[in-house]
């Protein structure tokens, strides 16, 4: 654990975005990971992407329940508001957040432990109710705060690094959100931020819910030869199934319309498909299933935004949340006091 | 672009900003972090071992380090390189016993110096300690040729001076006082074994104008390296009350505050050239501003007002010149009326006493024809450097030539090719201590460069030596130490350990590191995670990376040399290493056992 701190340097030559602010104000504390832990770089694709997005400090929302995963929100976007909820609570903690102020942007941060154990049953309802949020699964196959035990997203065959084998089947983030109705899925590879970035990018700008199933290799118990989520395994097993356009930048003329799918999204931008394999369609959830399913059999790890659809109302038209932030109506009229609330308890009686 | 060789010293070295730019390549980090560990005598001797005067050149050097420096790319402003160079020989104790010494006995071979400035000094300096008897040849009565001469007390008092010059003469230099050599050819007829031309750049140049030699009484107008030699030797000690000085050069400066001193009340630096044009370093226009001098541009002189014999003043032309003044036109005239006038507009070399058919070749602008390398004229055996080799430069120059023309005339007198010399080495030595302990203060400081403090303008005319500038407090090194960036702490990158995790790349604050794939310079550097700024500015680029086969790419330019890399990659692939250039000089080129 470093005892020394990212030193806030007064670059003369940064880069800014539409707001006049650098990368290195969306920066947060010094993580205090494990040296190459995967997590500390979906840590810098979150700080690259809410940067590149120009969204203010102040409007973005970054929730955690328990985990390695879970500490990550201390580490991006100091100036942004938090939650570190109790374990495998973060999706209930920010459905309650998303419907008091539908004003900011909600990133949530998770663990395969987090989320696919304790908290499977909250990241369920979540789903189906499509709060407005991304959600990031920092998925290392193992439970790294408690020295290494299998979690529940290891794969049958992969080992611990002591070598004992696992016999039990994982459940797939990916797989598990479709069958739930999910509206914006992808896997990637915490290795590859060129393929994060967007992805994340695309998730923050997508209306609903957002899963983003990030392999992120735990470099202390789970970067062994027996690992399947280990950096060189990922590597080597990796299937980059989709390519897509981003919804904000323009479709460069050389994209072959032949084999592409677009997708028109809720604000009327649209993610452009490219490079799709055969009979593959990101709209149609049998055929991502099935192609899994096919690609799962021979070991390989399918990334990319694998689906995207935004037919289903969000929390926000499921519910009749109030336009107006919570915290922006005035209080008399938030709690009208117990006069109102006798009135109403009479048209019960 | 393929991977970087990072065995050539010169590699790590163009990292090091401050040394690379630096004419005897001082190794200026590394006497920055003895000053903050409080060891000014090793600060002092370490540069004494490349720059030879460290106590001088604290105050008078030109600092190319410092337009350089790093950290004027970070912050917009240089570390004080030059006043911390002064610190450590303000600080240091006594360091006589740890200074070279001449052996006892000699090796028999004669070494004849000519001028006691700066590089003939450096030349004793070397060759003294391996056995030479080294006999100096000096036409004033004091040595340290133009620092004496030219720069004035104020900035360099004598002290400072003589302690210096004396402790290369006490080495058993034969030094000769006012004996000016008049004859090459006559030295030649001595049998030295070898003859080093150290003279400088001695004559100021003159300015034909009308009126230039109508002056039939007392001269007013004075050539500005002469007036500033008679007033270091006591032969002038007033001046008139309005003084124009030609010319805005650092000898201008020099000439004003002078003048300043001496009695002048109104004094104008007369610039042809707008602001920005200058050739003075900022800070000595600074310097003179503050102190009340005047200076007025885009002045061309035209010529001299002389009434009854007598100076009266001054014409000149009033020009207006384009962006890049490269061209201008005559826009006005005035006429400065003004009581002396002090030329200084450069110097040349002169060489009145090299008989030309010695074998001793001269080119263009009566420059004899010198080695880059070696020193050496086309005559074997003589050698020049500082300023009578390519004109007038500054001391440091002088004593890096000093140092190549020492190694010449010890391979010359040893009957070795002058063109047998050394390469520059290298050494690298971890500076991990422990976890997240490292041997040098990583953590970027944000300090702001600290102002050097001057003598109040009261007091500071009552006496004509009096210097200026005050030094460092304790509280202002302990501050400026603290914004080194430390760049000569490498970081070197082991490329087969990398797992490609990117902790390197995420926790980088100046956005220096990208992997990629390889390709051509211009394609690489599409794809670097930060714009290159700096096109001067080394690429490193590593050996092909065992997972994917991309490369490590690093942008030298704005790296602050924090280590976190280092700190944050899970294998050691990044460490950081102190970087030593092992430079050659004349001793090293002696077989070890023999002297």
């Amino acid at each position: 654990m470093p005892s020394i701190t990212k030193p806030k340097i007064p670059l003369l030559a940064l880069e800014k975005n539409e707001l006049g602010l650098t990368i290195r104000d969306y920066d947060g504390a010094m993580s205090t990971l494990c040296a190459g832990c995967g997590h500390d770089s979906i840590t810098a694709a979150i700080v690259r992407s809410v940067f590149e997005l120009s969204i203010p400090p102040h409007r973005l929302c970054k929730l955690s329940g328990i985990g390695c995963s879970s500490k990550t929100p201390t580490y991006f976007v100091s100036a942004a508001h938090g939650f570190n909820s109790v374990h495998g609570r973060m999706a209930a903690i920010a459905s309650g957040a998303n419907a008091a102020n539908r004003d900011l942007h909600y990133i949530g941060v998770s663990g395969d432990g987090d989320s696919l154990s304790i908290g499977l049953g909250h990241l369920a309802h979540a789903i189906r109710r499509n709060v407005d949020m991304l959600y990031v699964i920092a998925d290392n196959g193992v439970y790294g705060l408690t020295k290494g035990q299998f979690s529940a997203s290891a794969d049958l065959e992969s080992t611990t690094k002591r070598g004992e084998p696992n016999t039990t089947p994982p459940i797939d983030p990916v797989v598990l959100a479709l069958s739930l109705g999910a509206t914006f899925v992808a896997r990637a590879f915490s290795g590859d931020k060129r393929q994060l970035v967007p992805i994340l990018k695309a998730g923050l700008t997508h209306r609903g819910f957002a899963l983003v199933d990030v392999i992120s290799p735990c470099v202390q118990f789970n970067d062994h030869e027996g690992s399947t989520k280990s950096y060189l395994y990922t590597r080597e097993h990796e299937l980059r199934a989709t390519d897509f356009v981003p919804p904000a930048e323009e479709i460069v003329a050389d994209v072959p319309s032949e084999g592409t799918v677009s997708v028109t999204m809720h604000s009327g931008s649209v993610i452009t498909f490219t490079s799709l394999p055969e009979g593959y369609d990101p709209t149609d959830r049998a055929s991502v299933i099935a192609y899994l399913d096919e690609r799962a059999a021979s070991h390989e790890i399918v990334t990319g935004l694998l689906y995207a659809s935004d037919g289903t109302p969000d929390l926000h038209e499921l519910n009749q949340t109030s336009e107006t932030p919570l915290v922006s109506i005035p209080f008399e009229r938030l709690c009208p006091g117990s006069a109102a609330l006798e009135e109403l308890q009479q048209r019960f009686t | 672009m393929g991977p970087t060789d990072v065995n050539d010293p010169s590699y790590y070295h163009r990292v090091v900003d401050c040394q690379w730019a630096c004419p005897a390549h001082t190794n200026v980090p590394e006497y920055i972090r003895l000053i903050a560990q409080g060891r000014y005598d090793d600060a002092y001797l370490l540069n004494r071992e490349s720059n030879v005067f460290p106590g001088i050149l604290g105050r008078t050097c030109d600092r190319p380090c410092e337009p350089a420096c790093r950290r004027a790319r970070v912050d917009g402003e240089p570390v004080a390189i030059c006043r911390l160079k002064r610190v450590t020989a303000d600080l240091r104790g006594d360091i006589s016993d740890r200074l070279p010494r001449s052996p006892s006995e000699k090796n028999g071979k004669r070494v004849a110096c000519i001028g006691a400035g700066p590089a003939s000094l450096a030349v004793a300096n070397d060759l003294l300690p391996l056995g030479y008897s080294v006999t100096i040849f000096e036409r004033h009565d004091a040595p340290g040729g133009l620092m004496r001469t030219n720069i004035p007390a104020f900035r360099l008092p004598s002290e400072v001076l003589d302690e210096e010059c004396r402790a290369i003469l006490d080495m058993g230099a034969d030094i000769r006082y006012r004996s000016p050599v008049t004859s090459l050819r006559a030295l030649l007829a001595e049998g030295y074994d070898a003859i080093f031309v150290g003279s400088g750049a001695p004559r100021g140049k003159e300015l034909d104008l009308p009126g230039r030699h109508e002056e039939t009484g007392e001269t007013r107008i004075h050539i500005g390296i002469d007036w500033l030699e008679s007033i270091a030797f006591g032969h002038t000690d007033s001046i008139g009350e309005r003084v124009l000085i030609i010319g805005v050069g650092n000898t201008a400066m020099d000439c004003c505050r002078s003048s300043r001193r001496l009695g002048g009340k109104d004094i104008k630096v007369m610039a042809r050239r707008p602001r920005g044009f200058f050739k003075a370093s900022p800070w000595e226009l600074e310097d003179a501003e503050e102190e009340g001098v005047e200076i007025l541009v885009n002045h061309a002189p035209k010529r001299f007002v002389i009434e009854d014999g007598k100076l009266r003043g001054m014409e000149f032309d009033i020009l207006e010149w384009d962006e890049r003044a490269e061209h201008s036109r005559v826009v006005g005239n005035l006429v400065m009326p003004c009581d002396d006038v002090i030329l200084a507009i450069g110097q040349e070399n002169a060489f009145p006493w090299i008989e030309r058919d010695l074998g001793l070749e001269f080119g263009e602008w009566e420059l004899p024809i010198v080695d880059e390398v070696t020193m050496e004229s086309t005559l074997p055996g003589v050698f020049f450097g500082g300023d009578s080799a390519w004109g007038p430069k500054n001391i440091i120059w002088a004593v890096a030539h000093a140092h190549q023309a020492a190694i010449s005339i010890h391979n010359h007198c040893q009957g070795i090719p002058v063109t047998e010399r050394l390469p520059d080495g290298m050494n690298l030595v971890s500076q991990k201590m422990g976890i997240s302990q490292w041997s040098y203060s990583n953590d970027f400081n944000p300090a702001n460069r600290q102002r050097m403090d001057h003598v109040d303008l009261a007091r500071r005319f009552s006496r004509l030596n009096l210097e200026v500038e005050l030094g460092f407090s304790a509280e202002q090194t302990a501050r400026e130490v603290e914004r080194c960036l430390n760049c000569d702490i490498q970081t070197v990158f082991r490329a087969r350990l990398c797992i490609e995790c990117d902790a390197c790349i995420d926790v980088c604050p100046a956005e220096c590191l990208t992997i990629t794939e390889d390709g051509d310079e211009a394609d690489l550097v599409s794809r670097l995670t930060a714009r290159r700024l700096n096109p001067d500015q080394g690429l490193y680029v590593s050996e092909p990376l065992p997972q994917t086969r991309r490369v490590m790419v690093k942008d030298e330019n704005i790296c602050v040399h924090c280590g976190l890399c280092a700190e944050r990659c899970p294998t050691a692939a990044w460490n950081m290493e102190r970087f030593e250039l092992r430079i050659p000089y004349a001793a090293d080129h002696v077989p070890s056992g023999v002297s």
